[in-house]
C-alpha cells in the first residue's frame, strides 16, 4: 500500500518504522526538514518538505495514488485539515491523530461527515489502559478483545509464586482453570509457550482468558488481588483528563500533584471530585506528604519522561502499591524493561498498532477482517483477532487437521458468547472471532496462519 | 565500522560482477576468440569462488550506518576494477597491471581514457568488455544490485546517495528499490533506443559498443578515429544521445509521469542554455577561423565535439587540439562544467554550479544590503543550508586534489614529444578527474595515456575513482578514522 504520513514526530517515526517493515511504500511530510531527514536516514521512505495539510505539498507526496494518509502532527486543526484537503483530492481513507477532547467528541462528526476513517487519541487510548490496569492490579497489562469479553493478560510471576519449577502441562493436569498460556519473556527471551516449558520466578507471561478466570490465576500465582482505591497522578495533562474521566464512577479516589498552576486550576474546576494539588514534585517531601507510601497506586503522567522514570523509581522504593509509567517519546525499550516498573505505557505504541491494524485490515480482506491487533512482545510476537468470512480456508476443519505455520498458536475462539481455549479437536466455524497469538508478524489475514 | 557487513556487500558485488562477464564471453564465443574467451571464463571462475567465499556467512548484525555506506562503495569501486582488469592480462592483450587496472578503471567511471595505442587490434570480446565496463559504471553498479536484490531499510540509501552523482539525492518513489528500478529501467530503454537509431548504419557490434560508450558518457572507442569514420547520421545520433544521458534522470521519470512543468527544472534550462551557448561560440570560431568552409560542417564538429566534452564522454570526431584557443578555451571549460546531477556524466555537475552562483549573487547583495535576509531558492524551493555547505565544501575539495594531482604528475620526467607538458598535465588531470577521457596536447584526442609513468597512471587512477564517486568516499578511505574499530 501506498501510505503518507504527516508529521514526523515520534508516532510519524514509529508509524513510519513499523509501516515500512510490513511492506508498505511511506512517504512523510513535515514542514521541518530536520524531521523529515531524521526518518528518511533510517527509514526506506521518502521524503516531503512542506505543510502537509496544503493541496501542493500533497500533490508531491503523491497523494493521488495514495491508499491511505495518516496526520499524527502536534496540531489537530493540522491533522484535521490534512485529512480534509487529502479527501478532496483522492480515493484514500484517512486517519487523524486528535488529542483535545474538544475536537475527540465531536469524532462521530468527522468521520461521517467529513469521510475520516479513523480518528485516534492517543492520550485517551492510554487513559483507558491505564483505568483497566487500575481494576486488576496484579496485571502488567491487559489487552481486551472479542470487545472485552476475553482478555490478553500479562503478570509477572512474583517471588514465592506456587506454580514456580511447574510445567505447563502439570499446571493445565492440576488446576481447573480455563486459561490459555500464550507467551513468555525471560531475561533477553520471548517465545510462545509450550506444554514442556517450565515457569520461574520473574518471568512475564501472558495468558488468554476470560476476565473472571484472569482474576482467578492471579490469586493461584500468588497475587493477592485487590482492586486500587486511591491513586496519585503526577502531572495533569490530557491522559489525566482523561483518565480522570474513565474512573469517575469506579470509587477509585485520585489525588493529582501538578506543577503548572492554570493546568491544576483547569483541572480542578472540570473534575469536582478529586483533589488536585498544585505542587512541584522535584521535592520528594512533597511526595511523602501527600501520602506516596499508603496509596494503592503511583501514577507518573508528567510531559517528561525521565521525570516519569525517577519518579516511579522513587515510588517502587517506598510504597508497595501499584506503579504506572508513562513513556511518549525515549527508545531505550530493554533498559525500561529491566526496572521492572509494573506497568509502562507507551502511548505511541498503542496508535501504532491501531493504524497497523487498519492497514493490514484494508490490505487483506479476503478470509476475515482483523479485528484487533496487540504486539504482546514489540516485534517479536503478536496477537490478533479475526472473524472469520464464509469461504474461508481454516473454517470446517478441526484444528489438529490444519496445517498450522510454525510459531502460531490459536489462542482462543470466541463463538457467540463463549469461549472455547482450542483442543486438537475443535473446528473453526464462520462466524467466529478467533485470536492468533505468532511469532510471524505481519498477518494480514486468517489464512496466513496456514503454511 | 560493520567489517563483516561489508565483506558480506563485497562478497555479492564480486558475484554480480560474475554475471557481467558472460557478455563478452558470448561474443568471445561468437567471434572464436578462444584465449580471450578463456580469460573471461577464467576471471568469472576466480570471481564467483570469491563471491561465494565471501557471502557464505551472512552476518548476524547487518546494521550499516552513513560510514559504512562510504565505505562500501570506494571498495566495492576498487574491486570491480581490480577484478575487472583480469581478462586484459589473462588474455593477454595489454600485459602490465598498472595499465590493465588503468583502463578498466578508465571504463568504469566512465572516462574513456586509454592507455592502448591501437584499439582495432585488440581482440573484439575485449572491445566489447571495455565499452560494457562503461555501460555498468555509468548508472552505477551498487545501484543495479539494490534493483535486483531484495535489500530493505533505509541503509541502502547512503549507498545509492554515494553512488549517484550530485548535491541532493533524492527519491522517485518510497523505496530505494523500487527507485533503482526505475532509473535503469529509463537507461535500459534509452540504451536500446539509441541501438535501434545506429543499426541501418553499422552492424551489431559496432552499434552496441558505441552505444555502451554513449549511455555510460564513457568514451572508449572501438576505431583508431573513434567516431570520425561513421556517417554524419551517426555522428548526429550520438551527438544528440550524449546529450540525453547527461540529463538528470528524475526528469524523464517525471516526464513519463506528464510532470512536464516539473521536469524541466532550471538545472536543466541552464544546462540546455550552457550547451547552446557553446556550440554558437564554437561554431562561429570555427567557421571565422577557418578550420571549416561550410557553416553546417562547422556546426557538425562544433555541436559533436561540446556534446562530447560536457557531457564527460570523451568521443572525437576531429583533432580539436589544432582549433584555435578561443574554441579550446570554451571546450576545457565546459569540461569542468560537466553534466546533470543524477545522469551518468561526470564533472562538476550543473546543479553545483547553479548553487554557487546564486550563493556567490547573494553574498554581493548581503554587501551592499547587508541587513538583507536573503535565501537561496531553486526551482522557487528554498535549498537547505546544509546543501549549500556541502556544495561549498566539494568546491574547495575538488580544487585542492585537482591541484595536488597535477603537482603528483609534475614530476613525471615523459617525453612529449613537442607537445606543451604544462598543458598535457592540466588537461590530463582534468580528463581524468572530470571522467572525459581525451585532454588537450600529449593527452589530446587522437593520443593516449600510455606515456604516463605507472606512478602518474596510479595517480589518474585516483582522481578517476574520486571523480566518478564524488570525491568524498575515495577520500575516506584515506582517513585513519574511517578503519577504527571504536566509532569515538
Amino acid at each position: 500500500m501506498n501510505i503518507i504520513i504527516v508529521g514526523c514526530g515520534k508516532v510519524g517515526q514509529t508509524l513510519a518504522r513499523q509501516l515500512s517493515l510490513e511492506g508498505n511504500n511511506i512517504t512523510v511530510i513535515d514542514s521541518v526538514a530536520e524531521n523529515v531527514r531524521a526518518v528518511t536516514d533510517k527509514i526506506d521512505a521518502m521524503g516531503v518538505i512542506g505543510n502537509g495539510a496544503t493541496h501542493t505539498v500533497q500533490r508531491d507526496a503523491g497523494i493521488k495514488k495514495a491508499d491511505l494518509l495518516i496526520a499524527v502532527t502536534g496540531a489537530d486543526e493540522l491533522n484535521i485539515l490534512a485529512s480534509i484537503v487529502a479527501k478532496r483530492e483522492s480515493e484514500c481513507r484517512t486517519i487523524a491523530r486528535v488529542r483535545s477532547h474538544e475536537y475527540y467528541t465531536e469524532s462521530p462528526y468527522l468521520k461521517e461527515e467529513l469521510g475520516l476513517a479513523m480518528v485516534l487519541n492517543p492520550e485517551l487510548a492510554a487513559a483507558e489502559e491505564i483505568a483497566r490496569v487500575l481494576r486488576f492490579p496484579s496485571a502488567i497489562s491487559i489487552e481486551p478483545f472479542a470487545k472485552g469479553r476475553v482478555e490478553l493478560v500479562k503478570f509477572r510471576l512474583p517471588k514465592g509464586c506456587p506454580i514456580a519449577g511447574m510445567t505447563v502441562r502439570e499446571f493445565v493436569g492440576n488446576h481447573r482453570c480455563d486459561v490459555l498460556f500464550c507467551t513468555v519473556e525471560r531475561g533477553d527471551e520471548a517465545h510462545i509457550v509450550k506444554g514442556d516449558f517450565i515457569f520461574l520466578e520473574n518471568d512475564v507471561i501472558s495468558i488468554i482468558a476470560e476476565p473472571k478466570q484472569a482474576l482467578e490465576f492471579s490469586k493461584l500465582i500468588g497475587y493477592k488481588t485487590r482492586a486500587v482505591k486511591d491513586a496519585i497522578i503526577v502531572g495533569g495533562g490530557e491522559v489525566t483528563h482523561y483518565l480522570c474521566r474513565a474512573l469517575r464512577r469506579t470509587g477509585i479516589s485520585l489525588r493529582v500533584i501538578e506543577r503548572d498552576k492554570a493546568r491544576a486550576e483547569r483541572l480542578a474546576s472540570e473534575h469536582d471530585k478529586i483533589t488536585v494539588v498544585n505542587a512541584d514534585t522535584a521535592d520528594e517531601e512533597i511526595l511523602a506528604e501527600e501520602g506516596i507510601e499508603e496509596a494503592g497506586a503511583f501514577i507518573a503522567l508528567t510531559d517528561n519522561d525521565e521525570e516519569n522514570l525517577i519518579l516511579s523509581l522513587f515510588a517502587k522504593q517506598k510504597s508497595r502499591g501499584k506503579l504506572v509509567t508513562k513513556i511518549n517519546r525515549i527508545d531505550y525499550d530493554d533498559v525500561i524493561q529491566r526496572l521492572s516498573l509494573d506497568t509502562v505505557i507507551y502511548p505511541k505504541n498503542i496508535i501504532a498498532d491501531m493504524i497497523v491494524r487498519y492497514a493490514r485490515s484494508v490490505e487483506g480482506s479476503r478470509g476475515g477482517n482483523i479485528e484487533t491487533l496487540y504486539s504482546v512482545i514489540k516485534g517479536k510476537i503478536e496477537a490478533v483477532e479475526f472473524i472469520v468470512r464464509r469461504g474461508s480456508e481454516v473454517a470446517g476443519v478441526p484444528l489438529s487437521m490444519l496445517k498450522l505455520r510454525k510459531g502460531v498458536l490459536v489462542a482462543a475462539i470466541m463463538r457467540g458468547r463463549d469461549l472455547i481455549i482450542p483442543r486438537g479437536h475443535d473446528i473453526i466455524e464462520v462466524g467466529d472471532a478467533v485470536i492468533v497469538v505468532s511469532e510471524i508478524t505481519g498477518i494480514r489475514d486468517i489464512a496466513d496462519i496456514l503454511e | 565500522m560493520n567489517f563483516k557487513m561489508i565483506r558480506y556487500t563485497l562478497g555479492i558485488i564480486l558475484l554480480f560482477l560474475s554475471g557481467f562477464f558472460a557478455i563478452p564471453a558470448v561474443t568471445a564465443a561468437v567471434y572464436a576468440e578462444w584465449p580471450s574467451l578463456l580469460a573471461f571464463l577464467g576471471t568469472a571462475a576466480l570471481t564467483v569462488a570469491l563471491g561465494v567465499l565471501m557471502t557464505y556467512r551472512r552476518p548476524k548484525n547487518t546494521k550499516l550506518y552513513a560510514r559504512d555506506g562510504l565505505v562500501i562503495v570506494s571498495l566495492s569501486w576498487i574491486v570491480i576494477s581490480l577484478f575487472g582488469s583480469l581478462p586484459f592480462i589473462f588474455s593477454g592483450s595489454i600485459t602490465s597491471f598498472v595499465d590493465a587496472l588503468f583502463e578498466t578503471v578508465s571504463g568504469f567511471t566512465t572516462t574513456g581514457a586509454s592507455i592502448l595505442p591501437a584499439v582495432e587490434d585488440m581482440p573484439r570480446s575485449i572491445n566489447l568488455w571495455r565499452c560494457f565496463t562503461h555501460w555498468v559504471g555509468g548508472m552505477g553498479v551498487l545501484v543495479f544490485v539494490m534493483a535486483i536484490l531484495p535489500l530493505s531499510g533505509a541503509e541502502n540509501m547512503y549507498i545509492m546517495k554515494a553512488e549517484s552523482p550530485g548535491p541532493e539525492v533524492s527519491k522517485l518513489v518510497p523505496r530505494v528499490k523500487k527507485t533503482a528500478i526505475i532509473l535503469y529501467a529509463i537507461y535500459i530503454a534509452l540504451t536500446v533506443v539509441n541501438v535501434l537509431l545506429l543499426l541501418p548504419e553499422m552492424p551489431l557490434y559496432d552499434a552496441a559498443c558505441t552505444v555502451f560508450g554513449t549511455a555510460g558518457t564513457g568514451g572508449f572507442g572501438i576505431y583508431n578515429d573513434s567516431i570520425a569514420g561513421f556517417s554524419p547520421y551517426v555522428q548526429i545520433v550520438v551527438t544528440v544521445f550524449m546529450l540525453i544521458f547527461s540529463v538528470n534522470f528524475n526528469s524523464y521519470y517525471l516526464v513519463l509521469r506528464a510532470r512536464f512543468k516539473e521536469a524541466f527544472t532550471s538545472e536543466v534550462i541552464t544546462f540546455i542554455c550552457i550547451v547552446a551557448a557553446a556550440i554558437v561560440i564554437v561554431t562561429l570560431n570555427l567557421y571565422f577561423g577557418g578550420i571549416f568552409t561550410a557553416l553546417g560542417e562547422a556546426l557538425r564538429h562544433a555541436a559533436f565535439t561540446v556534446s562530447s566534452l560536457i557531457s564527460t564522454t570523451g568521443f572525437a570526431i576531429s583533432n580539436f587540439n589544432d582549433w584555435p584557443t578561443l574554441s579550446k578555451t570554451v571546450l576545457v571549460s565546459v569540461m569542468f562544467i560537466g553534466a546533470c546531477a543524477g545522469s551518468t556524466g561526470g564533472g562538476f555537475k550543473v546543479s553545483r554550479i547553479v548553487i554557487l552562483f546564486k550563493g556567490m549573487t547573494r553574498e554581493l547583495g548581503a554587501i551592499l544590503r547587508p541587513r538583507q535576509i536573503k535565501k537561496i531558492t531553486v526551482d522557487r524551493r528554498p535549498v537547505d543550508h546544509e546543501v549549500v555547505r556541502s556544495v561549498n565544501a566539494y568546491l574547495v575539495t575538488y580544487v585542492l586534489i585537482f591541484v595536488f594531482s597535477v603537482f603528483l604528475i609534475s614530476f613525471d620526467n615523459y617525453d612529449a614529444g613537442g607537445y606543451n607538458e604544462m598543458v598535457t598535465n592540466f588537461t590530463a588531470v582534468s580528463a581524468a578527474f572530470n571522467n572525459i577521457g581525451p585532454g588537450l596536447e600529449a593527452v589530446g584526442p587522437t593520443q593516449n595515456f600510455a606515456f604516463f609513468s605507472p606512478f602518474s597512471k596510479l595517480v589518474l587512477i585516483f582522481d578517476m575513482l574520486a571523480g566518478r564517486l564524488e570525491l568524498f568516499p575515495m577520500l575516506l578511505l584515506f582517513s585513519p578514522t574511517t578503519w577504527k574499530r571504536s566509532k569515538i
